[in-house]
């Protein structure tokens, strides 16, 4: 069973107005389990949208979701996936650990089990002694890593993130992913990962889906064959620098495309 | 803890030593200049009016702070509760909250004029229902504004948690109110006294620092009328000071963290 498929999606934005926004067409995707997929694209073209259709945040205009053999609402029910964003959206009135219960607490787990786990999850994350410490007292990357952990404490066989490091600083960046890679690859747990940066998306990407400027689109598929065993060095290697000028062009190739409407309003 | 002391001294010697300066400053005028008593009375004179009377002070101030405390407290209450219907019916919002901008837009004399007439001429209800107005409409406002605006990142992830109303209410919209409703009571504590003052001079029973402080000076007797705006000011004080307390108690590591920020 595929973790998640997307077939013939739309979405329109205030369908019929002035304000008319074409956000996705024609978009079939499908993402086998523990797969590492990337939506990559120029701002607006609705990768961001695309993702929170996928978890259900939204409900798209046309065309079929499945999340786990599920419809998409139903695996939301089930909470079949964990989500983060840009911003860690912490609880600032809980402490990091409670933070971390919080998923747990609403799926009726009793305290001793919350309590387990969150230790778990806090080693898993590298950050065993904040436990006890207020989201305020840890730094951005510490609290990306705790809404990671947040994420996949209930044990979720999909895990969507929404620009996760956007707000990061380039070293802190490099050092997320590789702990993102090692939690990932612990867990086999299926990722979408929405990112405007290609090195990015090369170096944690199994796949890296190329969309379109408005109305988004997938234009390209780009396999990046690189397998489980990335590091420090991969960075450095030439055929990641070969992946990288292949998704820059794929993304170049979609932003001068004449669009489907013959409409550019960027 | 030697340097926490430090800091607090730095904090404290400045307005001190600033508020002595104007002090000093009032009295040498007042010396200097020799002016009357019915202009302006010096800090000593004020300092022996407090001490002489000090007594008469002490009950006005009881009584005044009674029914600043009262107001404080049943307007909190209505208040806060007023705000969770409002958060939960659209439509009370959209009748309540025009209404009662419109309430506070009148000036609080009238209010009072209009309460003193329709209880007796001894009855502490007028003042109190004054006070209570006011703190209500202060909690009200704020803390319905803490119960709605959520986090959108917060209200996402609840969604994605496929949590009920009842559980985004719990752990998320009441834990979010907390520094709204202390921000509420920050402001509303010392104006809970200040009306208390203005009601108790419109009328009522004479025993609050509002009529006392207006009755001596209207005769003459302007150094224990200031003595009386003393108690007042300290009476304020305490009340702010005790909010500022009960925040810190209730909500430490936010208060940490507002002064981690601001330094």
């Amino acid at each position: 069973m595929n973790a998640v498929e997307v077939a013939g999606l739309k979405k329109i934005f205030n369908p019929s107005k002035s304000s008319q926004v074409d956000a996705l067409i024609d978009i079939d995707l499908v993402i086998p389990p523990a797969a590492f997929v990337t939506l990559i694209g120029p701002s607006g073209c609705g990768k961001s949208t695309l993702l929170r259709l996928i978890a259900n945040l939204t409900e798209p205009t046309a065309g079929s979701i499945t999340v786990n053999g599920k419809s998409a609402k139903q695996a939301r029910l089930d909470q079949d996936y964990g989500m983060a964003f840009q911003q860690a959206g912490l609880f600032e009135w809980r402490t990091v650990a409670k933070n971390i219960e919080l998923p747990l607490e609403l799926k009726g787990w009793d305290r001793a089990k919350r309590k387990s786990r969150s230790a778990e999850m806090l080693e898993l994350v590298k950050l065993p002694e904040f436990g006890e410490h207020m989201p305020w007292q840890l730094s951005g990357g510490m609290q990306q890593r705790i809404a990671i952990a947040r994420a996949l404490a209930a044990h979720p066989p999909l895990l969507l993130m929404d620009e996760p490091f956007g707000a990061l600083d380039e070293m802190t960046r490099e050092h997320m992913q590789a702990e993102l890679l090692r939690i990932c690859a612990s867990t086999g747990t299926t990722v979408i990962f929405v990112t405007h940066s290609i090195p990015e998306a090369v170096y944690l990407s199994s796949q890296v889906v190329v969309m379109s400027p408005r109305p988004g689109r997938i234009t390209q598929l780009v396999d990046v064959p690189f397998g489980g065993n990335r590091d420090e060095d991969t960075r450095e290697d030439a055929s990641f620098f070969a992946k990288i000028t292949e998704v820059r062009e794929a993304l170049r190739g979609a932003e001068f495309e004449p669009t489907a409407r013959g409409i550019e309003d960027r | 803890m030697i340097r926490r002391s430090t800091v607090l001294l730095r904090a404290v010697a400045p307005p001190l030593l600033f508020g002595v300066l104007l002090l000093g400053i009032w009295e040498a005028v007042v010396r200097g200049f020799d002016l009357k008593p019915y202009f302006l009375v010096p800090p000593s004179a004020i300092w022996s009016g407090f001490t002489d009377n000090f007594a008469n002070i002490w009950d006005a101030m009881v009584v005044s702070g009674t029914n600043a405390a009262f107001g404080l407290i049943v307007g909190s209450i209505v208040g806060i509760l007023m705000a969770f219907l409002l958060s939960r019916y659209k439509i009370l919002d959209q009748l309540i909250t025009p209404l009662s901008t419109a309430v506070n837009a009148i000036p609080a004399f009238v209010l009072v004029s209009v309460f003193n007439n329709m209880f007796s001429t001894t009855s502490v209800v007028p003042r109190r229902l004054m006070v209570t107005l006011i703190v209500f409409f202060i909690v009200l406002v704020n803390v319905a504004k803490g119960l709605r605006q959520v986090d959108p990142t917060h209200a996402e992830l609840m969604r994605s948690y496929a949590a009920s109303k009842r559980d985004v209410l719990r752990k998320v919209r009441v834990p979010n109110a907390v520094p709204y409703l202390f921000t509420a009571l920050k402001v509303a504590a010392p104006l809970s006294v200040i009306y208390a003052y203005v009601s108790e001079y419109f009328g009522g029973a004479q025993d609050g620092l509002g009529s006392r402080i207006a009755s001596n000076i209207a005769n003459s007797k302007n150094a224990v009328g200031w003595a009386y705006v003393l108690g007042a000011c300290l009476l304020g004080l305490t009340f702010y000071l005790v909010s500022i307390v009960i925040e810190a108690a209730v909500t430490p590591g936010r208060v940490a963290q507002r002064n981690r920020d601001g330094s």
